[in-house]
């Protein structure tokens, strides 16, 4: 069996490597922008993928600078679908990270510089799947632009529309 | 990643001279955020008006700036763009920095 994207999805393929994803980013907000979407959906959206594809990036191809990434966006009337296909290594224990809130309330020289990125995508989803099969990743967001947009992130075991 | 800098009095403004704080850009806008704070005295104010977007590898870099200028010098932010300023807001970084809206509401806009 076979993940494919939903019919009216369209697919973008980028390079996992920083300036491949900046390029992708660009052409996806264009494309986002082009549908209509406003500056700050687009604006939620791209900080979304940004962070999605730089963990690809940087943990399943191990920031070797190389690998495809193919981000399937489909826009209906409650958000965004978006789904992402990479060949890298399996996300850790098969499970996407809880994405805890960053801990500001340390000494202003112990601040985190890093751990913001799992907390953003879970924060701006409402929903999230992980499935590995064939030797690769598929990872399904939703990104909902209707009514609370920062309402938390849930896991679904099973994907539903 | 292109850098200005300018002390006024006591304030040492730094400008992003950048459309994007990325993963592709975040590590040379440390290194040049570390030599522009090198240069200069008093509290930074970073100017990020010309920066569109910024991802959580931007985010670290500027959060970084604090632990470069050391305990004696505050790091403030101006001019945040709407899609930088909802990263600060949803990491609540918003807390941690003092945000300004423009310029002129700084202490720089005070003494001119």
């Amino acid at each position: 069996m076979t993940i494919a994207p939903a019919q009216s999805a369209k697919v973008f393929e980028l390079v996992a490597s920083p300036a491949g994803i900046r390029v992708g980013l660009i052409e996806i907000r264009m494309h986002l922008r082009e549908t209509g979407l406003s500056d700050c959906r687009c604006g939620t959206t791209e900080i979304v993928l940004a962070e999605a594809l730089n963990n690809i990036a940087e943990h399943a191809y191990e920031d070797c600078g190389v690998g495809d990434i193919a981000v399937a966006i489909t826009l209906d009337d409650v958000g965004i679908l978006i789904e992402f296909t990479d060949r890298g290594a399996p996300l850790p224990g098969l499970s996407p990270p809880a994405g805890n809130p960053p801990v500001l309330d340390a000494p202003s020289g112990d601040l985190p510089e890093g751990g913001y990125g799992w907390f953003l995508i879970r924060k701006l989803t409402t929903k999230l799947a992980y499935t590995r099969q064939n030797g690769q990743n598929f990872l399904r967001l939703r990104v909902n632009l209707r009514g609370a947009q920062h309402a938390p992130g849930r896991t679904f075991g099973a994907w539903s529309r | 990643m292109d850098l200005s800098s300018s002390q006024h009095g006591a304030y040492h403004l730094i400008t992003v001279n950048a459309a994007r704080i990325d993963a592709a850009a975040a590590i040379a806008f440390k290194e040049a955020l570390r030599s522009a704070t090198s240069g200069g005295t008093g509290d930074v104010l970073l100017d990020l008006g010309q920066v569109a977007f910024i991802d959580s590898s931007g985010l670290g870099a500027i959060v970084s700036a604090i632990k470069m200028v050391g305990p004696d010098r505050r790091v403030e932010l101006a001019c945040l763009t709407p899609d930088v300023e909802k990263v600060f807001r949803l990491t609540r970084m918003n807390t941690i920095f003092r945000l300004h809206s423009d310029l002129s509401n700084t202490a720089l806009g005070q003494t001119g």
